[in-house]
């Protein structure tokens, strides 16, 4: 059985709603995290995100200046001199098919719908710490590893081409934003 | 004196078209091994912290409405602009997000009526005002009133009689629009109460 040591990781949370941020802040340090920074829109977020170096970032998506989903293609730059490895977990009450694949196209790491839970929360930072996935760069995308599973029935367009598939059999991110927590 | 470390470099493979990038896993220092029956248990600690925080969810959940409250009536003097619909439409989506945290899923559930009808109304100046003032009025209600009408089952049913309305109106204006019906239709992924 495995545990997170959270005083070991820096983490930054991005949230324009006070509650929110008082309530992420109070799950993380009951988890064990000392070192929580906080920025209330994408633009100090981002400024944040090069100066602490965190090694995880929750984001809201609707935020003033630029929201959750421009702070993640910001952060996802191959070429960038900061880090753009950093696992994101885009916590958000949006909860749409639809918005899940545009934050997994946008480089979002875990994806958790609102409301929040503990379980949900911990759930996510386990996934990202103990099961990294690799980064996938393409013409039009660099981020995560999107495929998380097989399927022999699977009919659509081969997009990479010139090499084996590089699967992780992990559930989908729809699927793991359904866990209740 | 020794030199500094330098820091481990990503491995990269790659293929005729796309990179498998494998950084180096800076987080794997925080893992550790821990016996079955290490009784520290994380989540219980945090529920137990946010249970701590609850005596504090009403009065943040009026600031939330009083917040709702200040971008309508914004709206109501200014009319809908990038701004002001932006601004509405955070109020509302906060409460949808955090209202069930707080112990109000019905103005939670009102809340998410509302933005729906500011995502997918293709003109908000032609929206009903009586559909949007019924939407602010509801969630105020539901969360000044919320002892005697949540308890009774007012709440629930007065957010889900809101919801058909505006799925009604937004089904008949979004009629030409098949991108918008059907993401009006599909349903949501958040966790159930």
């Amino acid at each position: 059985m495995f545990r997170i040591d959270f005083n070991k990781l820096r983490f930054l949370v991005c949230d324009d709603n006070p509650h929110m941020r008082r309530i992420l802040r109070t799950l993380l340090h009951s988890f064990g995290a000392r070192e929580v920074y906080e920025a209330e829109d994408g633009a100090t977020a981002l400024e944040m995100y090069s100066h602490y170096v965190p090694d995880i970032v929750i984001a809201d998506w609707a935020m003033p200046i630029f929201d959750g989903l421009e702070l993640a293609q910001m952060i996802r730059q191959p070429d960038s001199k900061g880090n753009p490895y950093a696992p994101i977990i885009m916590l958000t009450g949006h909860s749409e098919k639809r918005r899940i694949t545009m934050a997994r196209d946008a480089g979002v790491t875990e994806f958790l719908a609102k409301p929040i839970s503990a379980k949900g929360l911990y759930l996510r930072i386990m996934s990202v710490v103990a099961h990294p996935r690799p980064f996938i760069k393409t013409k039009n995308y660099f981020g995560p590893d999107r495929r998380r599973n097989t399927t022999v029935a699977y009919i659509g367009p081969e997009r990479r081409n010139g090499g084996e598939a590089e699967v992780l059999q992990q559930p989908s991110l729809l699927d793991k934003a359904r866990v209740t927590g | 004196m020794a030199k500094n470390k330098a820091p481990a470099q990503p491995k990269v493979q790659a293929f005729a078209d796309h990179h498998v990038i494998t950084p180096p896993n800076t987080l794997k220092h925080a893992i550790r091994r821990v016996i079955d029956r290490e009784l520290d248990d994380p989540v219980a600690r945090a529920e137990q912290a946010l249970a701590n925080l609850s005596g504090e969810f009403k009065t943040w959940m009026r600031s939330e409405c009083d917040r709702l409250s200040a971008a309508h009536t914004v709206t109501l003097k200014k009319g809908f602009d990038t701004q002001t619909r932006g601004e509405l439409f955070r109020a509302a989506h906060d409460i949808k997000g955090d209202a069930s945290t707080f112990g109000f899923p019905a103005a939670g559930a009102a809340a998410e009526s509302l933005c729906r009808i500011l995502e997918h109304a293709p003109d908000l100046d032609a929206v009903p005002p009586d559909l949007i003032q019924h939407h602010i009025d509801a969630i105020q209600a539901i969360v000044r009133e919320h002892n005697t009408i949540e308890k009774a089952g007012v709440a629930n049913e007065l957010s889900a009689r809101l919801r058909a309305v505006a799925d009604d109106y937004l089904t008949v204006v979004n009629r030409d629009r098949p991108d918008h019906l059907e993401m009006i239709s599909a349903p949501s992924i958040a966790p159930k109460e």
